[in-house]
């Protein structure tokens, strides 16, 4: 089976890729409704095909300061699965877990930074087996990376990923909303384009 | 003061512009920005180029990628609008590790080994290095003034540079 194209993906490749999305983002937000205790609403997958220039854009901006906690994908499906947060709703979750009110403009401790790694930790994986429940397929997640840094700083990661094979980068993106205290975030889920076959024929769609 | 104009660079992109146009590029991570100015005739060029070696890659299309073909292209579109190659100063910024992956391939190193590539190919066309801010494990947006060369440099926390 020959190879598919991040620059030539036709509709049924989208639909499977936002299936993807939807499935592994729902586990993923049930699970973090678990952790607060508190409802979590996602929104509908995006899969995003972007020029290269577009990219730093998806998360409000390439200059945006966001939280992104990020995992390098091996086995079979092979690529990177982010959980981005901005500033402020990276607090809140944190307090929330921990219990402590609420303060806007307090620096994240040591202790902070280790709790969001590990929320980021659960819900990567809970997305993950998800997918690799449905496709009985392997995947293997890194430990969590975090930076604290700009959006098109951490996206160019993966972005040269993509521009070793093509000039367009494919995110899996679903956002989740927290509706009382407004967190809000991203799971992106960052497919390499040679494991994507592997998908379709694990799904038995592959033609 | 007149109303400077702010001239995006995206990904794998490249632009120019004459005095007192700014060329910037927003959230440089691993990737590398090249910078490069004619004082003579005040003509600024900036590429924001993902990837070492055009050579590497089989599709090769999209020269502002690649770090060889986007210093080049850059040079070219400075000559149409009236620099001369021959007083072209760079400056560089970018090429972090932007998380400290430990698997063995490539992509740990990428942004060191554009910055390398980089020096390379200013060497070759001997075009000097006259400042770099680059490496360690940070984002940096670039703003190139066209008016006087000035590269500045601004991260998360860390304020803003000029080089």
């Amino acid at each position: 089976m020959s190879e598919i194209h991040v620059d030539h993906l036709n509709t049924f490749h989208l639909d499977v890729l936002r299936e993807i999305g939807n499935i592994g983002s729902g586990n993923a937000t049930t699970a973090l409704a678990k952790l607060i205790n508190k409802k979590v609403d996602m929104g509908v997958p995006k899969v995003n095909i972007l020029e290269f220039k577009d990219v730093a854009d998806i998360l409000g901006g390439a200059d945006t300061e966001v939280i992104g906690i990020v995992f390098d994908l091996s086995g079979d499906i092979t690529g990177m699965m982010m959980f981005v947060l901005d500033q402020r709703s990276a607090r809140i979750l944190v307090n929330l877990l921990m219990g402590r009110e609420i303060h806007e403009d307090e620096v994240f401790t040591d202790i902070d930074l280790s709790a969001l790694q590990e929320i980021g930790n659960i819900l990567a994986g809970s997305y993950l087996s998800s997918l690799a429940g449905l496709t009985h397929l392997k995947i293997a997640p890194s430990i969590p990376y975090m930076a604290q840094d700009m959006a098109g700083a951490i996206l160019s990661v993966p972005a040269i990923e993509f521009g070793k094979v093509g000039d367009k980068a494919l995110f899996i993106e679903t956002e989740f909303i927290e509706g009382k205290d407004q967190v809000s975030g991203y799971f992106i889920l960052i497919p390499e384009m040679k494991s994507f076959h592997k998908i379709l024929e694990a799904l038995g769609v592959s033609k | 003061m007149s109303q400077k104009q702010m001239i995006k660079v995206g990904m794998a992109d490249l632009n120019t512009s004459k005095e007192p146009g700014i060329l910037t590029t927003l959230g440089l991570g691993s990737c590398v920005g090249i910078t490069l100015y004619d004082p003579i005739e005040k003509i600024g060029g900036l590429t924001h180029a993902m990837l070492p070696d055009s050579t590497q890659i089989r599709d090769n299309k999209n020269k502002a990628k690649f770090v060889d073909t986007g210093t080049l292209q850059l040079i070219d579109q400075m000559i149409k609008i009236g620099a001369k190659q021959h007083r072209l100063v760079a400056k560089l910024a970018g090429g972090a590790q932007m998380f400290a992956f430990q698997k063995s391939n490539d992509l740990m190193r990428i942004g060191e080994r554009n910055v390398i590539a980089a020096k390379k190919i200013l060497q070759e066309l001997k075009i000097p290095i006259l400042a770099e801010d680059t490496g360690l494990n940070y984002g940096r947006t670039i703003e190139l003034h066209t008016e006087n060369g000035v590269l500045l440099v601004k991260a998360i926390g860390k304020g803003v540079k000029e080089i």
